[in-house]
This record gives structure tokens, C-alpha cells and sequence, in this order.
């Protein structure tokens, strides 16, 4: 308690110099919370990203083949069939669901408004699968799917667009000149990982699309099928088995090229997920080397200190000061400028986390455990920097020490 | 047993290859409430006599009781405690701790004793009363004269009621009146006090106000009389 005191009252005559050592752990504490809350915050807009999309999920892509030697766009070639969807469900013991879609883009008409998306035929799983959720309205039915009828469920996105603040339930739309009538809202996703906005987008049901909106010459075909599987662990399982059963389907032989394309989009995001990571942890590692130069600078200034002061530890020791208080009152000192820097470090780092969350498209989350760690972080600097200083201060002789001018 | 036991103490210096005696099988004793001049020309061992009579240094051979102490014995931590509680110091230079006021140097030696703050404050003041020093608590060492800075050394002696007060040319830096205000300090402290008074001095009208004065030449002691 008295060391503390003492300590103090030292580190307060020299103001100046205790602020400007406190500073390198200022930053570094600060440094290390802001790196890693953006980290956070990345890592954090990824995972909502992976559990709105919907979980285990494959998707298989027609085409991918090439077409006279050129090589065409994925989904370009319609390879993929409704049959197809259904053989997948039905044969692959590590499938759960499937979802076959037909997609195109197409312009959008209600009234005097227009707007160009993609419109996406789909099947009632399609929004199981993807974990859509219908605000306003109802969702397409097999019914739908079955009659052919000629309704859509929109995004808020193509719903501010078009309708402004009307209600578009029951209201008539025209999609690429045919007419549609609207059902549905779907509940706003937002922005993907990717940076696409998930809410301009207008289902309708598939067999609308194959056979009156994408006039095809091929009856029952699709371009993407979306798959999940059982679980997280049977996701390779299903990969394997849906590439066996469309080679067999498509009469593929061993050594020619699938015109079909699986994506597992899941452990994709788990890709972005880790690299995001492995940056968080790049980034504070790098926030952390400022905060051990921070701690140089205490010891540095702490060597200037013990000699500054050899004079009073001499006359500390020949009052009686022993070994230990001399020791203790050099490694409060230290302690005291590396944990006030912590503190300053945590408010600070806080603040522009928060600042930086508010004024940019950055997304930042402090957690608890960045501020704990930094702070924890801090202190040991101040301990382990403190140390050598406090040490050989305390091995001063007290004779040469009193000599000391 | 005196106060003070000190039998055939050596103290030799390495220096490179050639060792160097500074105290030559000196023996002294001194009882309970004497007032005791060193003299000697400087090179003739008594600062080292008195470094080792102060517990800051530890003479290479002989034996030393302090209070029936045996001093060789301890080890550093134990030595400060010795000084913290048996001596109190006074130096030349004053050796007091800059930026710090009066008060809280004459505390010092409290705090290592383990005192609490409110009766450390209590005899601080006590102190610095006695010496004269009752409005100049707060001032700091530099704001102070030499005379009222070496009163502050001596009220930081005697705070821990310590039995001998070692002086070390206690008047070295200061004008010749207010030599002779200190030393009446001294004076009056073994008088009132019973303290026990070990003075470090080459002036012999300073040793005068001793009652005792041992001199010393190269190491031994070469008289040794009371007044």
C-alpha cells in the first residue's frame, strides 16, 4: 500500500515522461482491441452470412462443358432436368433436400415503374432450403408449382422499386411482358458475404418459368439445383454420390469432361471464414509487437529511472528500506504506467471501434475477451519489463549508492 | 555488554592485484549515551569505520555486536532492519530525497518500520517541532537552507527512536553559525535524549562538543581519550 504510494507520487513528478511511456502501451492496448474487433466483426457478418443462406448446402450448376472447344458459362448449357432433381433426392442416401431452379434475368413492370432482376422459377423447397421467410403474404405452393400458375413472391428490394410505399399483395406485375400476380413479400436477407443484395430478387413457380417464361426447347429443364445434405459431415458423402449419379444419368464415361458443376458453398465460407481468421490473428499479432515495444519503452525508462534515483535508493536502503521494498516500489512503478496505459489503451481502442462501426461499411464486434486479453496483455509487458529494472535497483550497495552524485 | 562491541575488525579493498587495508584489527567500545568524536585526515579509515559502524558495509573479519547484536551474522535484509531501527543517520550532503517534502522524509524511515500513515504524520510533525522546523513540512529539500535541511536529517534520525545517531561531518557543508546550531542539536539530544552520539568529523572544533574523541591514522586508532 505504501509502495503504491511512493510509486505514485514518483511516477507524478515526472508527468511528462510517465505519459509519453504509457503511450506505446496506449497503442498497442488500442491497436490490439481495434484489430481484432474488426476481425471479429468480419468474422462475424460471415457466419450470419453462412446460417441466412441455409446450412449443408451444395449446389449442382449445368453446364461447365465446353461447346466447340469454348469454354461457356457455368449453368450456360441447360444439362441439368427436374428428373434429375428428383433422382438426387431419391437416390442419394446423404441428401436431405433439393431444390431445382430456373433462372434468368427479365424486366419487371407495374404501372409506370420498371426494374431489371433475376428471376428465379422454383419449387415450395427452395425456400425451405434457403431459409427464406415469407413477411407478408403466402409462399408458392406445390399447387402453384403443379397449375403452372402464373404468381411471384417478390424482394423488399424489387418491392421498394416498383410499388414505392403500396401494398403489392394481389397486385398485378408484368414480368418480361407476361403477367404475374403478386402473392408474397419475402423477409429482407440483406447484403451477402459477397456483396450482392439478396433482396432483389422475384420467385415464381418453376414450371411457370420452364414452360411459359424461358420458353426452352428441352421440357423440365433447370440450371441450378440447390442440394442439402444430411448434416455437415455427410457434405463430401453427397458431393461423391450426386457426381456419380449425373455421370450415370448423363451417360458421362471416365475420362470425358461432367457438364455439370458442384459447389459447396458451405465449406467455402468456412474457407472465407478461416482466412478472416488467420487475418484477425495476423493483425494482432502485429498490434501486439507495438504493444511489446511499448513495453521496451517502460523498461527503458525505468533503467533511466533507477539511475536517476540511485541517490534515493541509497538513502531508502541506510533508512531501512530492504532489498524487497526497493524492488517492489520499481515494480509497482512499472505496473502502474503499463496498466494506466491499458486502461487509456481499452478506453481508446472501444471508442474507435465504435467510431469506426458507425462512420464506414466496417462492421466491428469488441468482444470481452480482446479487451481482458490486451489489458491482461499490458500488465504482464509491465511485470516482465519491470522486472530487470526493479532488480538492479535493488542490488544497489548502499554505500556506492549514497556516494552516487 | 556496551552498546557498541567491535573487536579486532578488518576491512581490506581489492583493487586489481593489490589489496588494500583500509581498517587495520580495530577494537572499540561504546556504551549507552556517549558522545563520540571520530577524527582523522581523510584517508585514515574512519568513513569506512563508520560505514561498518552504520551496518552499510560489513567488515571482512573481526566481530561486531550492536545491542548485543552479533552483526556478522545478518544477512542484507536483516542489516536494514538493524539501521532502520538501532541508527539514525546524518550526512554531510544531508541526503534527503528531492522533490519530497520535509514531512514526508522525516517519515520515511516510518514507513519501512511498518507504521501507520495517521501516527507516521502524528511523529513526523513531533519531530520536525523538536527541530524547529513546525511551518516548513511542506516545503521541499531545495526550498529549504542548509541549516533547516540538515534539521530535517536530524528529525529523520530520531523518528524511529533509534538509540545512536551516526553523524557523518554533520557540518561539513554549512557556515559556522549554524555549525554551532547543530551541534547544540547533538548536544541537546545526548543530554535530554540519551542518545548515543558517534561523530565523524576532521575539524577539531566540532569533535570539541564531543565528550569522547577517538582519532584515527591509516587504518588503527591512535588515541583514544574522554574529556
Amino acid at each position: 500500500m505504501e509502495t503504491l504510494k511512493i510509486a505514485i507520487r514518483s511516477l507524478k513528478i515526472n508527468k511528462m515522461r510517465s505519459i509519453l511511456t504509457s503511450l506505446g502501451i496506449i497503442i498497442g492496448v488500442s491497436a490490439v482491441i481495434i484489430m481484432l474487433s474488426v476481425g471479429e466483426g468480419a468474422k462475424g457478418k460471415i457466419s450470419k452470412d453462412i446460417s441466412s443462406m441455409g446450412s449443408n448446402l451444395l449446389m449442382v450448376m449445368s453446364g461447365a462443358s465446353t461447346s466447340g472447344g469454348v469454354r461457356m458459362n457455368l449453368g450456360s448449357q441447360p444439362t441439368l432436368t427436374m428428373k434429375d432433381a428428383e433422382a438426387i433426392l431419391k437416390d442419394c442416401p446423404s441428401v436431405l433436400n433439393v431444390a431445382p431452379i430456373l433462372s434468368g434475368n427479365k424486366q419487371i413492370i407495374f404501372a409506370n415503374q420498371n426494374w431489371s432482376t433475376g428471376v428465379y422459377g422454383i419449387t415450395p423447397s427452395y425456400l425451405t432450403i434457403g431459409l427464406w421467410e415469407i413477411e407478408d403474404g403466402r409462399a408458392i405452393t406445390e399447387e402453384d408449382v403443379k397449375n403452372t400458375m402464373k404468381v411471384a413472391i417478390l424482394g423488399s428490394t424489387v418491392v421498394t422499386n416498383l410499388f414505392g410505399d403500396l401494398d403489392p399483395i394481389g397486385r398485378k406485375i408484368r414480368i418480361g411482358g407476361m403477367p404475374f400476380k403478386v402473392i408474397g413479400i419475402l423477409q429482407s436477407k440483406g447484403q451477402s458475404g459477397m456483396g450482392q443484395d439478396r433482396d432483389d430478387t422475384v420467385l415464381i413457380p418453376i414450371t411457370t418459368a420452364q414452360k411459359k417464361l424461358f420458353g426452352s426447347d428441352f421440357p423440365g429443364v433447370v440450371k441450378f439445383i440447390n442440394v442439402q445434405a444430411k448434416s455437415e459431415d455427410s457434405l463430401y458423402s453427397a458431393e461423391d454420390e450426386i457426381k456419380a449419379l449425373l455421370k450415370d444419368r448423363h451417360n458421362i464415361g471416365q475420362n470425358k469432361e461432367d457438364d455439370f458443376t458442384i459447389r459447396n458453398f458451405t465449406e467455402m465460407m468456412e474457407t472465407v471464414k478461416k482466412t478472416v481468421a488467420t487475418m484477425t490473428l495476423l493483425l494482432g499479432s502485429i498490434a501486439s509487437v507495438s504493444l511489446l515495444v511499448g513495453g521496451i519503452g517502460i523498461m527503458n525508462i525505468m533503467l533511466v529511472s533507477v539511475t536517476e534515483r540511485t541517490k534515493e535508493i541509497g538513502i531508502r536502503m541506510a533508512i531501512g528500506a530492504k532489498a524487497m521494498d526497493i524492488r517492489l516500489q520499481f515494480l509497482i512503478e512499472a505496473l502502474l504506467l503499463s496498466l494506466a496505459g491499458g486502461l487509456v489503451g481499452v478506453i481508446l481502442g472501444v471508442s474507435v471501434s465504435k467510431i469506426i462501426n458507425l462512420c464506414s461499411e466496417l462492421t466491428t464486434i469488441i468482444s470481452p475477451m480482446s479487451i481482458f486479453l490486451s489489458f491482461g496483455f499490458s500488465g504482464l509487458v509491465g511485470i516482465g519489463f519491470g522486472f530487470y529494472p526493479a532488480y538492479k535497483a535493488s542490488l544497489l550497495n548502499p554505500i556506492d549508492a549514497l556516494r552516487y552524485e | 555488554m556496551s552498546l557498541i562491541e567491535i573487536k579486532n575488525i578488518i576491512k581490506t579493498y581489492e583493487t586489481g592485484e593489490t589489496s588494500f587495508r583500509a581498517l587495520d584489527e580495530v577494537s572499540l567500545s561504546i556504551n549507552s549515551g556517549e558522545f563520540v568524536a571520530i577524527m582523522g585526515a581523510s584517508g585514515s579509515g574512519k568513513s569506512t569505520f563508520m560505514n561498518m559502524l552504520g551496518c552499510l558495509d560489513k567488515p571482512t573479519e573481526g566481530d561486531y555486536f550492536l545491542d548485543g547484536t552479533d552483526i556478522m551474522s545478518l544477512n542484507s535484509d536483516e542489516l536494514s532492519k538493524i539501521r532502520n531501527l538501532k541508527l539514525g543517520f546524518v550526512f554531510q550532503g544531508f541526503n534527503l530525497i528531492s522533490r519530497t517534502s520535509a514531512l514526508e522524509n522525516v517519515e520515511m524511515p516510518m514507513i519501512y518500520k511498518g507504521i501507520s500513515l495517521e501516527k507516521r504524520i502524528e511523529k513526523a510533525k513531533e519531530m520536525l517541532k523538536i527541530v524547529g522546523l513546525e511551518n516548513r513540512e511542506h516545503h521541499h529539500p531545495n526550498q529549504m537552507s542548509g541549516g533547516q535541511q540538515q534539521r530535517v536529517a536530524i528529525a529523520r534520525a530520531i523518528v524511529n527512536d533509534a538509540p545512536i545517531i551516526l553523524a557523518d561531518e554533520p557540518t561539513g557543508n554549512l557556515d559556522t553559525k549554524t555549525s554551532i546550531e547543530i551541534m547544540n542539536f547533538f548536544v541537546e539530544l545526548n543530554e535530554k535524549k540519551k542518545k548515543t552520539i558517534i561523530l565523524v568529523t576532521h575539524e577539531s572544533e566540532i569533535a570539541e562538543y564531543a565528550k569522547r574523541i577517538v582519532k584515527f591514522r591509516d587504518g588503527k586508532i591512535i588515541s583514544d581519550e574522554l574529556k
